[in-house]
């Protein structure tokens, strides 16, 4: 059967921003969906892919409303139903997965209550039947024990699980259209894969349609068929996956392919260190973290880091990689100080630095900065951009609040920002604004160190391309080292002239950027490697045997 | 997506725009009240404590025997003074108390709950216990052993019923600094080295100001009806001076005349400061319910 499943012709949607007057948001989206197919939606944050992915089951957010166009799902005209009937055939007939399903799970109540409740809810299978059918999809969707994982609570299961336990939620009812709200965004490069691969299969089995909200075209390459770009709510370019790749039309997705999160392809792309570095190696490195041992609770009674020692220059990049857990952040943590060690030490410049902030001298505090991974809430909100940048330079350099807003604007400049952006209020920037924002507080103090927690982990493909260049041109003018932070190694390859490859609080691998990406590989780095997307579309599939071997050889 | 508009608009003017007819009114009745705080001596036709009539509880619109032309618009008393006035200067004395107590106990509440949230550990332990303790107590107990014992003077009342309310404010504040407190922008702040005052009252009290202020709305309305409350028990505002509270008192038997004569102006008499008490209160907290629900600024729950 090849009939176009979903067609959504002229989709116009609008946002209402004060009482009287509507901005549209989405411009004229036309799609079709055959049965058993898979349209991405892509685009950057604020493209208005979910608010059209909402649309195609009649839902507007609050504030919008659906100003035109028609959505047929199957054969009825989705838009034109009332209220109750919208409430029928959703969950049932169309279903939704949530980005974040840490969110959208229930803390209080167990996970095949939750991924029941709609069959129940709507009287069309008994309690013992539901369950039954939940079993089946966790075994579908490779879930451990899938006899007894549904008896546990959403904080008992690993974040990757709970989102093929969402994945479930919405296939319980046979939905004929599943919608994918960007599922695997939040998730560790090496977990998205095993979620895309029981996305994929699930998807093949139960013939369902599906769309697949994402910004990251390496992943939507994997499980679509068709492709659609969206920008500022209007299409850009729409199209199988193989020609979009291949042979984009427009600028824009040319734009997205090169800030895919895909391994750069030839060498020269790696940093690669140059001679001068060999012999800057020589000299004094300027950060030391010798052998540390760290941990949480009374005494350091949980270790998050074991005997780390490595080492940062000025000018150079050191990247540091490994999945959520493995004590990258604490490690961030114990050479900024706001963690102590209880074993080893942090050298600046040869010099010992103590263990906790008040301890340590005002201009140990300046040297050292700390870039926070989301800008959101590390900018307090209520305070301007002036005060936020001000700040640090009236406390490190007692400058005058005149200097200190002469330098601001300077500051805004060099995150290529435009100086009336002082007056505002953090939520009045976006996104990668207010990354530039947080990065430019680091700079008010003139470090000799910026550690970079996953500063570009939160940003879309673009932005935080856009975000690791102007890092670099900010490195080579003023010799700062970093010290970066990251769970893709992707991006890290693109920055780092050293990699540090950390598990469970230890360093599996450390060597230069080239050491570590050429063969042959520590088993755990092969792991990670294997894990990030390439762009084809048949990569997915191949990948599954290579990776198993990778895992075995790493677990062992 | 582009900016709305309305982000960049000043939050005060976005606040107006959503004002209701019924919170206009309110704002109306408290800004009368302000007022009539303000300017009670030229408001007042009579003096607080003149005596018009020799009747006890004359009935309104009656002429004062005891001052030829003189009217008692609201009625008079048990000793023959005019509501009206008493009720002027009752409002001025009942709602600047109230005042003095609510600022007081959120200056001492919020520091002391940000300091707790700030510290943790061991401080805060002992700061909640404490707290934990004083709260444990009927407030109205302690409010009458502190006031018997040390006199009931404006001073003593206001620092006693701040220090109940403190305890109340406490948990308020510790409980919104323990949200703020684990945000990245407090870290931020802590790496650079910043000392306590600057992460309490820079980067914590900015964030928490939305709740606290419509928190104060609620503690005033606390306030005014605890002092009326310790007034009527004889232990609050002190004769001469005239109170909401002890005006329901004094006049508490004009009920009796009331139902003796089979007259309600005479129980209006006594009704009249109650009244008052309740029209403050009631403004005051709708005006508190709309702010709380237009800013989207919820409390904790933990209270």
């Amino acid at each position: 059967m090849t009939s176009r499943f979903l067609e959504v012709r002229d989709l116009c949607v609008a946002a209402r921003v004060q009482k009287s007057a509507l901005t549209p948001i989405v411009k004229n989206v036309s799609f079709a969906i055959e049965t058993g197919k898979v349209v991405a939606l892509i685009g950057e944050s604020g493209s208005g892919k979910t608010t059209i992915s909402l649309a195609c089951m009649g839902y507007a957010r609050p504030g919008c409303v659906i100003t035109g166009g028609s959505v047929r799902l199957h054969d009825r005209e989705v838009l034109e139903l009332d209220f109750l009937e919208r409430r029928r055939f959703r969950g049932t007939d169309v279903s939704y997965v949530a980005q974040s399903a840490a969110a959208s799970f229930n803390a209080a109540l167990t996970i095949t209550r939750q991924v029941t409740e709609t069959p129940l809810i709507k009287k069309l299978m008994s309690a013992n039947e539901a369950a039954e059918k939940a079993v089946s999809l966790y075994r579908e969707l490779d879930l451990p024990e899938p006899e007894t994982i549904g008896h546990r609570y959403p904080h008992q299961v690993s974040g990757g699980q709970l989102q093929r336990l969402m994945a479930a939620m919405a296939m319980i009812c046979d939905p004929k259209l599943l919608i994918l709200d960007e599922p695997t965004t939040a998730l560790d490069v090496t977990t998205q894969i095993e979620v895309l691969q029981a996305f994929k299969k699930l998807i093949r089995d139960k013939h369902t349609s599906a769309i697949y909200v994402s910004h990251d075209l390496a992943v939507v390459a994997q499980v679509a068929d068709d492709i659609l770009v969206l920008k500022d709510g209007e299409m850009i370019e729409y199209g199988p996956v193989d020609q979009i790749i291949h042979e984009p039309s427009q600028d824009y997705t040319r734009e997205l392919i090169s800030a895919a999160h895909v391994m750069p392809k030839r060498m020269p792309e790696i940093r690669t260190p140059t001679i001068q570095t060999t012999q800057e190696d020589v000299t004094e490195p300027l950060l030391v973290v010798d052998n540390v041992t760290a941990g949480y609770g009374p005494n350091h009674q949980y270790l998050a880091l074991h005997s780390v020692s490595i080492e940062a220059h000025a000018g150079r990049t050191i990247g540091i990689i490994g999945e959520s857990g493995s004590g990258k952040t604490t490690l961030g943590r114990v050479i900024s100080g706001l963690m102590g060690c209880k074993q080893g030490e942090v050298r600046l410049g040869g010099m010992p630095l103590a263990g906790s902030i008040g301890t340590r001298s005002r201009d140990e505090l300046r040297s050292i900065q700390f870039a926070f991974q989301m800008a959101d809430v590390a900018l307090n909100p209520r305070h301007r951009i002036r005060k936020i940048l001000g700040r640090p330079l009236k406390f490190y350099f007692k400058m005058s609040k005149g200097e200190a807003d002469h330098r601001v604007d300077e500051l805004l400049d060099t995150v290529e920002l435009p100086a009336s952006f002082a007056d505002r209020f953090p939520r009045e920037l976006s996104g990668g604004e207010r990354q530039r924002i947080n990065l430019a507080r680091s700079l008010t103090a003139e470090p000799k160190l910026m550690i970079c927690d996953e500063i570009t982990s939160a940003l879309d493909t673009i932005v935080a391309e856009a975000i690791l260049k102007l890092l670099r041109e900010l490195q080579e003018r003023l010799k700062i080292a970093y010290v970066f932070i990251s769970h893709d190694l992707s991006t890290i390859s693109k920055v780092a002239d050293t990699i540090a490859v950390m598990r469970d609080g230890k360093i599996v691998e450390y060597g230069s950027t080239v050491e570590i990406l050429t063969p042959p590989h520590h088993n755990y780095t092969e792991l990670l490697l294997s894990s990030v997307p390439e762009l084809r579309t048949d990569w997915l599939d191949g990948i599954e045997a290579q990776r198993t071997t990778a895992r075995t050889a790493a677990a062992g | 997506m582009t900016m709305p508009e309305t982000e960049l608009r000043s939050p005060l003017r976005e606040l107006l725009s959503e004002l209701t007819p019924t919170v206009f009114i309110c704002a109306l009745i408290l800004v009368g009240f302000i007022l009539v705080v303000i300017f009670a001596p030229l408001i007042a036709p009579y003096g607080e404590g003149e005596i018009l009539t020799n009747d006890s509880f004359a009935l309104q619109g009656s002429e004062g025997k005891a001052q030829p032309g003189s009217t008692l618009l609201l009625g008079g008393d048990f000793l023959g003074r005019d509501i009206l006035s008493r009720l002027v200067y009752g409002a001025r004395v009942t709602l600047s108390v109230a005042l003095a107590i609510s600022l007081l106990a959120f200056l001492l509440g919020s520091t002391i709950g940000f300091l707790a949230a700030t510290l943790r550990g061991t401080a805060d332990a002992i700061l909640s216990r404490i707290v934990d303790a004083l709260i444990s107590f009927p407030s109205i107990m302690i409010a009458l052993i502190v006031v018997t014992s040390l006199g009931s003077t404006f001073t003593v009342l206001i620092i006693t019923v701040a220090l109940i309310d403190a305890t109340r404010v406490f948990r308020v504040a510790r409980a919104l600094a323990m949200d703020i407190i684990v945000q990245d922008y407090i870290e931020a702040a802590t790496v650079r080295g910043e000392g306590l005052g600057w992460i309490m009252w820079q980067e914590v009290l900015p964030n928490a100001l939305g709740p606290l202020a419509a928190e104060f709305g609620i503690r005033f309305t606390y306030a005014i009806l605890f002092i009326s409350a310790l007034s009527f028990l004889g232990l609050g505002v002190q004769p001469p001076h005239s109170d909401l509270g002890l005006m329901v008192k004094e006049n508490i038997q004009a009920l009796l005349y009331a139902s003796a004569y089979d007259d309600l102006r005479y129980a209006l008499i006594c009704i009249s400061p109650a009244l008052c008490i309740a029209t403050v209160t009631v403004s005051v907290n709708l005006i508190v319910d709309w702010y709380l629900k237009s800013t989207g600024a919820s409390l904790p729950e933990e209270l």
